[in-house]
């Protein structure tokens, strides 16, 4: 079992998809890591040496910002827009897309579940 | 797209000699502006910029790590009030 950035690798997958199991590698930094690490694609896990692993590790180490250091960069980034009293910033405070997509309808990923805002009964009904 | 770099940031030709010339003087004077897209630039750190936000000029004054930014992100052009015929629990200010 190989241990890369305080993360557990699935044993069973290839090295170059279960290296996206880490936060900030995705399949062209998997791929790029591998090639600088010297070990071929396709190789699953359970069949790599220590030395790869090693290897990849080092890489990784050396290059990358993944997991925890990422993570805290891009919450310092949010808390500086945030700070400064942007518009970008002060989208992120009140939970709403930053990037001028339309709030009218959808935008359900950054408002969270639908809250049913009681409204006024249409008074006419007829048509 | 994102600005050309060979251009440089855009600023307002105008707004940059008046900034240049409180530099120069040493002096902080409240400057009025309705360029909201020039971009602040070193040279307007510590400065205070009435910009316009098509009512009325909000003050921003400009901090390091607003460099980069444009002057119109800092001054809201819509107010939410709240929606229609919702009961306002809190009153909401400015």
């Amino acid at each position: 079992m190989a241990r890369i950035a305080g993360i557990d690798l699935p044993k069973n997958k290839h090295i170059e998809v279960a290296l996206t199991y880490i936060y900030g590698i995705g399949r062209s930094t998997s791929k790029e890591i591998l090639d600088k690490a010297n070990v071929p694609y396709t190789k699953r896990v359970s069949e790599l040496s220590d030395e790869e692993v090693a290897a990849i590790r080092s890489v990784i180490q050396s290059d990358y910002k993944v997991e925890g250091a990422l993570r805290s960069e891009v919450q310092l980034n949010i808390k500086r827009l945030m700070d400064i009293g942007c518009y970008r910033g002060l989208r992120h405070r009140k939970g709403l897309p930053v990037r001028g997509q339309r709030t009218r309808t959808n935008a359900r990923t950054r408002k969270g579940k639908r809250k049913t805002v009681a409204g006024k009964k249409k008074a006419t009904e007829k048509k | 797209m994102s600005r050309s770099i060979k251009k440089g940031p855009y600023v307002d030709p105008k707004l940059l000699k008046k900034v240049e010339a409180l530099n120069k003087a040493n002096q902080k004077k409240i400057i009025k502006t309705w360029s909201r897209a020039s971009t602040i630039i070193p040279e307007f750190v510590g400065h205070t910029f009435a910009v316009h936000n098509g009512n009325k000029f909000v003050p921003v004054y400009v901090h390091e790590a607003m460099v980069g930014h444009k002057l119109g992100e800092f001054a809201p052009t819509r107010i939410f009030r709240g929606h229609p015929g919702v009961k306002t629990e809190r009153t909401t200010s400015s």
